[in-house]
């Protein structure tokens, strides 16, 4: 388990370079705030994402992962929704079998205007991880 | 031999105080000094400034760096800058890693200081995990279409389209309606130009006209959009006028050029008495009042207007609703309608009730003009609007006007006019369909207003015009001067740098099981022999870096250069 913080839970976000990354950086822009112990790792797609690295950020005390999606919107084509799907079905399988609840892995589609959709998505997982990790 | 150990330089950037006022860019400064790879550490007041650039360079080339981090804006705004003085300083640009500690920490978490300092800290300790692993890597070419496809044929997509076809290069320009010239058609007379609106748009449809490789689609939308930067492939819907039978089209381009333009604001009911009163009409219903009547007198409804009552904001500078920006050229316009209403008809007296004017620039000789002929102005504040009443057949504006210590004013108009502002186009199925950021006021967002005005974090989409936010023509056309430049540097080489973030095989782990052959959309994997035992191989001319083939390796034997599994790892140990 993570630093245990008053009232935020640790979140590590999974963003694609083109797609997420502008909508998380429009959130500032915009001054929509959420949690300060929410990070980001920018990455090309969020269908090349290995479930290790899950297991890895829960390994090391992050409460929570999200995997901001491309979608349909992502540059490297229409598989990656499946593809990306898949490996969180995946992950969600070798969570289970280390006792770790799947619920803290979440994912949605967050485009590039999809600003205040992503910050609705890390305030509600934040509120989910402080009841159940932290309560 | 033992490998030398890493050298970096890290910078963390005030950015003036858009950083500062919320981070302490010191205490970040001092929380990352002491690893084990950062040489040097500074605070600076401006990262991208040209005397910052120079010193970076001077540290690089003087302490012999390996790479640099620096801690300011988005990648978006400066990830090529600093990229840029790397090379400068003789180093490979990839070795150079960005944090983002504006967007994403002190703007995000303006509200909690001490979360966002404790957040630059973490995200500026993973870029230097990163920058553990950053190679020296050469970048791949992709081909560019050279093409641009301007949506909008109003001014700015006009001009746009001759600025792109003087320069050498195939235009598409896409036209919902079935006539080119969008608002500025319908426009009268004009300041400064002695041209109407119609006369402008007739003189620039001719200029279009001699240019042979701007391919004009009027009655047409783009309904779908596939590909990115230098291959953008747009499913254009093109009606037929005479039958309305629909044809779809496909054309490549390698850029795209918005200038899809603006709505007027529409007055809610019995906003200032509008819908409530025939006396009450808004800015553009009055425009073309002034400009079809050719009498001497002003008639409006069978009546004659003598005097008319301009209540100036009104869809602009809310305090209770979402269209809290000023609409810029309504003033102009104003008084503008004002002067050629008095000038064309006899007995016209004019009052504004505004809120403060606000005629720029050259614009000032036409207030000065107004108050010369002798139009009245009474003003007042956003908490003491004029109130409009019907009495009877009397339509009457009151105010309480600060310019006379707050004395009531009352005035019996023949005719109330409401300045009605810009707001961003109400059909914007086109800009959902690049998934184009829009700003706080709804219009279309450019990367940073005065250093990358016309560009869109949609990498080879840019933005003209009011599209962008209210303008005057003189503004659109410059911006769509510039977005037409914009647009065409990105394709003029025919081809695009990309990065060569491409995957790696680790031939000791893989013995070949087809998974990532499966997973690639691009068949950028090859089944190949080696040292007697087969396993995959990366076409790096193919491969796009996109990464799907890493999470179905069970043997972890595929990995994206500049992210991999370490780099990955020992950014989560930094942000943990």
């Amino acid at each position: 388990m993570g630093t245990i913080h008053s009232n935020t839970a640790k979140i590590l976000v999974f963003s694609t370079e083109k797609i997420s990354d502008p909508a998380i950086d429009m959130a500032g822009l915009l001054k929509l705030h959420y949690p300060p112990t929410v990070y980001t790792i920018t990455i090309p797609c969020s269908s090349g994402i290995k479930p290790s690295w899950i297991l890895y950020a829960y390994e090391k005390g992050f409460d929570g992962v999200f995997i901001a999606a491309d979608g349909s919107d992502c540059v490297y084509g229409e598989s990656c929704t499946e593809k990306t799907g898949n490996l969180v079905g995946k992950t969600h399988e070798l969570m289970k079998s280390k006792n770790i609840d799947p619920a803290r892995l979440r994912m949605a589609a967050i485009c590039s205007v999809c600003s205040e959709s992503f910050v609705k998505q890390m305030r509600g997982f934040n509120e989910y991880l402080l009841k159940t990790l932290h309560a | 031999m033992e490998k030398k150990p890493k050298k970096i330089g890290v910078y963390i950037c005030h950015c003036g105080g858009n950083i500062s006022d919320y981070v302490d860019v010191e205490k970040v400064r001092q929380a990352v000094e002491g690893d084990e790879i950062v040489f040097l550490s500074k605070t600076t007041m401006f990262a991208c400034s040209d005397a910052n650039q120079r010193d970076m360079v001077e540290d690089i080339k003087a302490n012999d760096l390996d790479g640099v981090v620096v801690a300011s804006c988005s990648p978006k705004l400066h990830l090529t800058t600093f990229r840029n003085v790397s090379e400068r300083a003789n180093l490979n640009k990839y070795t150079y890693v960005h944090a983002n500690i504006r967007e994403q920490a002190s703007w995000a978490h303006s509200d909690n200081k001490m979360g966002a300092t404790e957040k630059a800290i973490h995200l500026v300790k993973a870029a230097i995990a990163k920058s553990r692993y950053a190679e020296a890597l050469e970048s791949n070419k992709v081909k560019a279409v050279k093409a641009v496809a301007v949506i909008g044929a109003g001014v700015a997509g006009l001009k746009a389209a001759i600025s792109l076809a003087e320069k050498d290069t195939e235009v598409i320009l896409i036209e919902r309606e079935a006539e080119v010239g969008g608002r500025v058609a319908q426009w009268g007379s004009l300041f400064s130009s002695q041209e109407t609106g119609r006369e402008m748009i007739d003189r620039l449809s001719a200029q279009l006209k001699l240019h042979k490789n701007i391919n004009l689609l009027t009655n047409s939308e783009v309904v779908g959009n596939k590909g990115s930067v230098g291959n953008i492939a747009l499913k254009i819907r093109r009606k037929d006028p005479e039958t309305g039978a629909e044809v779809m089209t496909e054309m490549t381009v390698g850029s795209v050029l918005m200038a899809t333009g603006f709505d007027y604001y529409k007055p809610q009911q019995a906003e200032f008495g509008y819908g409530v009163s025939d006396r009450v009409i808004t800015m553009p219903e009055f425009k073309k009042v002034i400009d079809t009547q050719t009498s001497k007198k002003l008639m409006y409804n069978g009546r004659e207007v003598k005097n008319i009552a301009y209540i100036y904001c009104v869809g602009s500078r809310q305090t209770d609703g979402e269209n809290t920006y000023c609409s810029r050229n309504c003033c102009t316009s104003t008084i503008h309608a004002a002067v050629t209403a008095r000038q064309k008809f006899s007995n016209i007296q004019n009052y504004h009730f505004n809120r403060g004017l606000r005629t720029y620039g050259k614009q000032e000789i036409l207030y000065a003009d107004s108050l010369r002929q002798g139009d009245i102005y009474f003003q007042s504040y956003e908490d003491g609007l004029p109130v409009v009443s019907v009495e009877g057949k009397k339509t009457i504006v009151k105010v309480n006007d600060v310019l006379t210590a707050n004395r009531e004013i009352e005035v019996e108009a023949d005719l109330v006019v409401l300045v009605t502002g810009m707001v961003p186009q109400t059909d914007n199925s086109v800009g959902s369909l690049f998934k184009l950021p829009k700003g706080r006021d709804k219009f279309y967002n450019e990367v940073h207003m005065k250093l990358r005005p016309v560009e869109t974090v949609i990498d080879g989409i840019t933005i003209a015009g009011a599209c962008q936010g209210p303008k005057n023509i003189a503004e659109s056309v410059n911006s769509a001067l510039s977005a037409a430049t914009k647009s065409y540097s990105i394709i003029s080489k025919g081809e695009l740098e990309s990065q060569p973030l491409v995957a790696t095989i680790d031939p000791s782990k893989c013995s070949w099981c087809g998974a990532c052959e499966k997973a690639c959309p691009f068949d950028a994997i090859l089944k190949v022999d080696k040292d007697g035992k087969t396993i995959a191989e990366i076409n790096n001319t193919v491969c796009k870096g996109c990464g799907m083939c890493a999470p179905v390796c069970e043997p972890d034997a595929v990995n994206l250069i500049a992210c991999s599994s370490a780099e990955i790892m020992s950014m989560i140990d930094a942000l943990v």
